[in-house]
């Protein structure tokens, strides 16, 4: 039975671990070949640890036991060159690409008076200028195959509602949103869809670090902050009675936009959000 | 294995149209079917609406999937009409998981009956909130969470429609059934029911494709979603609805809820 992107290839940005690793492995399951990248080292700003190029190995171990092609390598998205040069050495291997998962982010924070000049940066040039490189670095690839495409950029409920702590990343993630919708309407006459997802958040070492239990638990003594009690925090931001969602849960949003379950599918704003944003 | 497999969905509407491709799609995935259409003429709709023959073909086509239906003539409008179906149908196929209120018509013509605001406010509104009314208790009291989609339209997000009493009402409602969704969204989330809305540009149906409709957008061309989808498609499918519908109501999208869904080939995002 063919799988739901059979035969398709896909560019997975940020897919060491995480949700990026998830979008490789569900877009494999369903019969896809897969492009990643992944900075695969640490970013100065960002206060939890960042993927490692062992992480990317066992990306590559996992979509290869499903049987599919996988062509990893390390990029950083800011660089425009390598992103480039990534895809098209990836393009070359596999033959084709339909489907960009532009999900490469980083997560910092900090009142918007006091953050970092560098902490400001690094946060647009990844999580939106990055998101932007991959999709820059797509488009000729996708017009080339003349079958249309599917580019899903990977947003937040800070794409769409303001979080205290952290405008450079809510800035970065409503940009996002605008460069989807200017891509959906430059790249429909060539049937190329672009569209967001906003995930809640979501089980994955982005959210589960000292880091971040500091952001949600500052009442608290360190030791204090356990992953139970930080569930706690983390499901008063949603409606559905749930801590976080699963990498699988927008991976199978990023899945279904990717298909051609959603073929007419285009300049959408798609959260995976627990009812947050409504809340 | 299909994504729906032992669900059983309660579908308004499924007589023709988007409504059965909806039965059948679900059936496809293993879903059993409860479905209700008024079978019958509105007088301020122009076209010919759905008639008992036409859901009998539903049945006939979900019956060929090898898939269990039970079938009801029952108005949206009529909520004693609708509560007597609905509960026909679970003593026939067990309880309820999914609801789809699909159930809707255009009342739009170059001679228009007066009756034509309170009319399409009436199916498209009042009909979706009597729908959703009738199966949330069995639902809530079942608590085993469930899936709610209900149809809006590019008209439920956009100010489209023109000057007509139909137009404008097709809009008012269309608007409405998106606040519908959210308050039940928020009302129905610790009990594990997602609510959501789908919004579908212009879509190849007789609600569409016939030719009071065509003369009625003859008149006024920017009317027509069509001239403003932003991909290259006059009309989406009844099945490009229905493949959205089975995506939101699968475990897949087991975390998503209190959302508004185009599948409008790009049209609300163009605007």
């Amino acid at each position: 039975m063919a799988g739901r992107v059979e035969g398709k290839v896909a560019f997975v940005t940020g897919a060491a671990r995480g949700q990026g690793r998830s979008h490789a492995i569900r877009l494999a399951e369903e019969g896809a070949d897969i492009i990643a990248i992944d900075i695969a080292g640490q970013v100065d700003s960002v206060p939890y640890a960042m993927a490692t190029p062992d992480d990317l190995a066992q990306t590559v171990k996992e979509v290869e036991a499903l049987d599919r092609r996988i062509v990893a390598t390390q990029a950083d998205v800011r660089d425009y060159g390598a992103v480039k040069a990534a895809l098209d050495d990836g393009v070359a291997q596999l033959g084709r690409l339909d489907i960009v998962a532009a999900n490469a982010g980083i997560f910092s924070f900090g009142k918007a008076d006091v953050l970092e000049e560098q902490t400001w940066q690094d946060m647009i040039d990844v999580n939106l200028t990055g998101v932007w490189h991959a999709a820059k670095a797509a488009i000729p690839h996708l017009k080339a195959g003349g079958r249309g495409g599917s580019i899903v950029l990977t947003s937040s409920t800070a794409g769409l509602m303001p979080f205290e702590n952290m405008a450079h990343y809510t800035s970065a993630k409503h940009g996002v949103v605008g460069l989807m919708r200017v891509l959906a309407v430059e790249l429909a006459p060539d049937f190329i869809r672009a569209n967001s997802v906003h995930p809640t958040s979501v089980n994955t070492d982005m959210i589960q670090n000292a880091a971040t239990y500091e952001l949600f638990a500052p009442d608290l003594a360190p030791e204090q902050r356990t992953k139970e009690v930080l569930g706690e925090r983390f499901q008063t931001l949603n409606a559905l009675p749930i801590k976080w969602v699963e990498p699988r849960d927008i991976s199978n949003a990023v899945l279904f936009l990717a298909s051609d379950e959603a073929r007419y599918i285009t300049g959408v704003t798609l959260p995976v959000d627990a009812g947050s944003l409504l809340k | 294995m299909g994504k729906l497999e032992g669900k059983v969905a309660f579908i308004t509407g499924a007589a023709r149209g988007q409504g059965r491709s909806h039965a059948v799609r679900l059936a496809a995935e293993g879903a059993d079917i409860i479905a209700v259409d008024i079978c019958g003429q509105i007088d301020s709709v122009p076209y010919p609406m759905a008639t008992p023959d036409d859901l009998a073909e539903t049945v006939k086509e979900v019956e060929g999937l090898d898939r269990r239906i039970f079938a009801r003539q029952a108005d949206v409008r009529d909520e004693a009409g609708l509560k007597a179906a609905f509960e026909a149908g679970v003593a026939e196929l067990g309880p309820v998981d999914i609801v789809l209120a699909n159930a809707g018509i255009a009342p739009l013509s170059r001679h228009e009956e007066h009756s034509a605001w309170q009319d399409v406010i009436d199916v498209n509104l009042t009909g979706v909130f009597n729908t959703v009314e009738t199966a949330i208790p069995s639902m809530i009291e079942r608590g085993q969470g469930g899936a709610i989609v209900l149809t809006s339209s590019t008209a439920g997000i956009n100010g489209i429609g023109g000057p007509s009493r139909g137009g404008l009402g097709y809009a008012a409602a269309k608007h409405g059934v998106v606040g519908l969704m959210r308050v039940y969204a928020n009302n129905l989330a610790p009990h594990r029911i997602r609510v959501t809305t789908v919004h579908p540009t212009g879509v190849r149906t007789p609600m569409v494709v016939n030719d009071a409709m065509g003369e009625f957008l003859a008149q006024d061309p920017s009317l027509s979603n069509a001239m403003a989808n932003a991909l290259p498609v006059d009309m989406v499918e009844a099945v490009d609805i229905s493949n959205a519908i089975v995506w939101l109501v699968s475990d897949d999208a087991r975390y998503v809820t209190g959302i508004t869904v185009p599948v409008d080939a790009g049209f609300t995002n163009k605007k």
